[in-house]
């Protein structure tokens, strides 16, 4: 439910920020546990990866690859008007992390289909 | 979140930086044709760049993502901070122990 | 004791301000320069509908009232209309009615607002207004919120005087046209309204967190000549509370009604931290 003082741009980035900052953590373990079968399992490794030709899969690798450029656009975003001498241009960085994110994701589904 | 904190998350994602844009570059890359395990290994079997790589990303990542993890438990769930920050050190422990086992399994020879 | 010479200061300033039970005079003598606009508009014109927040600290619930629009309305004056003609148990805060005191403060359809200087024209949502005391502030009775909680934050984060030179010394010389003066100047218009405080969802999920406009008047004091101990600010704004808690959603800038930006403030706060950290680490 969006409160009213909740809507305006810089409260839906740092939404975007918050919810793709969590997904990837929860990701993360399962990243680096599907990544170590190849020490100990090479077999389940190649069984895991036909497994991402799904296109349910695709699609939510998709996601992930969104998550992620919207994460670290985001984020360079929140670096530059932390650290970087102050510009009031809050409203465009946060458009262009956002748009930033559609297009590398984009990127990625095109390539992955 | 106090200043120590803070600056390690920050001093995290300033790391992780060119390592995601490097990441996000590998994806797009390798996913042309399907991949498979041969295909990653190939590439990072026995390679130092990739263990660095990987490993400094592990680090940073299991940092960043557990300072995030608790800024999260902390405003949406309200524990308390000696919960705060066993789950912090819980998930940060773990996720570089099993980080190091995945780098280690893509690089070693 | 200096924390609790400002916290009386304040208190003095905020008694200024009439918290209204019915007994002022002020309203009544606004109602009767209004009366006959009022009674012309009862008759025949169009009515609203405004959900009232009533209550005490423990519980409450919106009591819906219709009160006349008129052409020229603020939400201060529906309230006031309310107190006057339907409920004289009302209570609410306001003082100056033109936007100079501050306290008039209320959450008007879900967004923070000086109720003096909001048009009913303006947010009016449908033909529906909904008049609530400020978010993330205990509430003493109705539209009344109680103010301490802001004021102690404001004292915590060091927003106090402190002195470092006697009446004996020169006054320093500072000029407006140096770059930390002129950094000061762009937060000094502050007059503790709570509105940033209200909009601020880091206030509602973090009890400790001091808040856009105590961290603003850190900011100031850091660019202030007249202030000796800058270490101690950052410091004060360096704990479990401090500014490192913002997550630059902006709404305390977006809704700040002097025009002000917190938000841009905090972020000095934190670059200077971490200044300050490096500079004592190397």
């Amino acid at each position: 439910m969006i409160k009213t003082h909740r809507n305006h741009p810089l409260w839906y980035a740092y939404a975007l920020h918050r919810i793709s900052g969590l997904a990837l953590v929860l990701f993360l373990p399962a990243h680096f546990y599907v990544l170590s079968l190849a020490l100990t399992q090479p077999e389940r490794l190649d069984g895991f990866l036909h497994w991402t030709e799904i296109p349910a899969v695709k699609f939510a690798e998709f996601g992930l690859v969104f998550l992620l450029s919207a994460h670290l656009l985001g984020g360079l975003r929140l670096l530059a008007l932390e650290l970087l001498p102050w510009s009031p241009k809050h409203k465009t960085l946060a458009a262009l992390a956002a748009s930033g994110a559609v297009l590398i994701s984009g990127t990625f589904l095109l390539n992955a289909v | 979140m106090d200043l120590r904190l803070y600056i390690a998350q920050r001093v995290s994602a300033m790391v992780m930086i060119p390592l995601v844009f490097a990441h996000l570059g590998v994806m797009i890359y390798a996913i042309q044709g399907g991949v498979s395990a041969g295909e990653i290994l190939s590439r990072t079997q026995g390679s130092v760049f990739w263990f660095l790589f990987y490993g400094v990303f592990v680090v940073s990542v299991s940092v960043h993502g557990a300072i995030g993890l608790r800024t999260i438990l902390s405003e949406t769930f309200r524990f308390r901070s000696l919960t705060l920050d066993a789950i912090m050190w819980t998930f940060g422990l773990v996720s570089i122990f099993m980080g190091a086992r995945a780098v280690s399994a893509v690089t070693w020879l | 004791m200096p924390r609790e010479f400002v916290i009386s200061g304040l208190r003095l300033f905020w008694s200024t301000a009439i918290m209204n039970e019915g007994f002022s005079e002020a309203p009544q003598r606004l109602v009767e320069d209004k009366k006959d606009t009022i009674l012309s508009m009862t008759n025949e014109t169009t009515k609203m509908s405004v959900k009232v927040w009533r209550g005490d600290k423990s519980s409450g619930s919106y009591q819906t009232f219709e009160v006349p629009r008129q052409e020229n309305q603020t939400v201060l004056d529906v309230v006031t209309w309310i107190q006057q003609t339907q409920d004289p148990n009302l209570s609410y805060r306001f003082a100056c009615r033109v936007g100079m005191c501050g306290s008039c403060a209320m959450m008007v359809n879900g967004a923070p607002r000086w109720t003096c200087r909001t048009h009913v024209n303006k947010v009016l949502d449908g033909d529906t207004l909904e008049v609530a005391p400020l978010r993330n502030l205990p509430v003493i009775k109705d539209l009344v919120a109680d103010m301490d909680p802001f004021f102690d934050k404001w004292v915590d984060a060091g927003g106090h005087h402190a002195p470092s030179a006697s009446r004996y010394d020169d006054m320093p010389k500072i000029s407006s046209d140096e770059p930390e003066r002129a950094e000061a100047n762009k937060s000094i218009e502050c007059i503790n309204c709570a509105v940033c405080y209200a909009a601020c969802d880091t206030v509602a999920q973090n009890p400790d967190y001091l808040g856009p406009a105590a961290l603003q008047r850190a900011w100031t004091l850091l660019n202030d000549k007249k202030v000796d101990d800058h270490d101690a600010v950052l410091e004060k704004v360096s704990g479990k509370g401090g500014c490192h808690n913002c997550h630059s959603q902006g709404s305390c800038t977006l809704y700040c009604p002097n025009g002000l930006d917190p938000m841009r403030a905090i972020a000095g706060l934190k670059s200077a931290t971490i200044k300050r950290a490096l500079k004592r680490g190397g």
